[in-house]
């Protein structure tokens, strides 16, 4: 597997650091309640098809990449970096 | 042939946000060189070295006070390992994860990537020659890496 990094350009995956679902940039308001906290911290989508997860290039210019991924295909549509999400 | 490099003085230079093209400019009014685009170096006295996002180190020179950007003292920090002959690029191939030949990697191109098992720097310093940077903790894993590669690299081309 392979990402391009939109600064290094294509690396090799054991560059990379996997984190989790990009939900997590979606954090909730500290006064959301219990539930939504709770969403936010546990629940996660097992989904069939596009994912949109968080890589770290830890072993190259560190920065934070939200990649879409599909899970049925394997293929890596997009990659880009947290601070230019574009969602 | 290995040899160690003295850097001198090392600086690790972050800009502010916002702050790329005022500490470049400050940058070159000090020491004739420019902060660096990633992947890239500047100069080949006082050097600029790009080392990750908006990060950069100027090694060979003091740095001048640059109020847009956070400044690290890394003097000492960084073991720097030249490594110089003709099969350079199958030595390397064998500990570094991206592609070095020179159609693609030329001089003045740095990377951060993997060196075996260490994070680190390799820069194009040459047509045969590259410099090999990692955390001086590891200074001796680096050289024996470089040693073993190009031992294995020797031993193949009798």
């Amino acid at each position: 597997m392979r990402l391009t990094c939109p600064i290094c350009g294509e690396r090799d995956r054991r560059e990379f650091y996997y984190k989790g679902d990009a939900i997590e940039l979606d954090r909730p308001n500290q006064d959301a309640g219990l539930a939504a906290w709770d969403d936010y911290l546990h629940n996660r989508d097992n989904s069939a098809g596009e994912i949109r997860d968080l890589w770290h290039h830890a072993a190259g210019c560190g920065a934070w990449l939200i990649v879409t991924r599909n899970t049925l295909t394997h293929a890596v549509s997009r990659c880009e970096l947290v601070e230019k999400d574009t969602r | 042939m290995i040899t160690e490099v003295d850097a001198g003085p090392i600086t690790l230079v972050a800009p502010l946000d916002g702050g790329r093209k005022a500490t470049s400019e400050a940058l070159k009014a000090a020491i004739g060189i420019g902060f660096p685009n990633p992947n890239r170096t500047q100069g080949t006295g006082p050097r600029a070295i790009w080392c990750g996002m908006e990060q950069a180190l100027i090694v060979g020179a003091a740095c001048p006070d640059l109020p847009q950007a956070v400044c690290v003292d890394h003097t000492d920090a960084w073991a720097i390992v030249r490594i110089e002959g003709d099969q350079v690029e199958d030595v390397l191939a064998r500990l570094v994860p991206i592609d070095l030949r020179s159609a693609v990697f030329k001089r003045g191109h740095t990377a951060r990537t993997f060196i075996g098992h260490m994070n680190g720097g390799v820069t194009r310093v040459g047509a045969n020659a590259f410099e090999v940077m990692v955390m001086r903790s590891m200074a001796g894993t680096l050289v024996h890496d470089l040693e073993s590669a190009a031992n294995g690299v020797a031993a193949r081309s009798v």
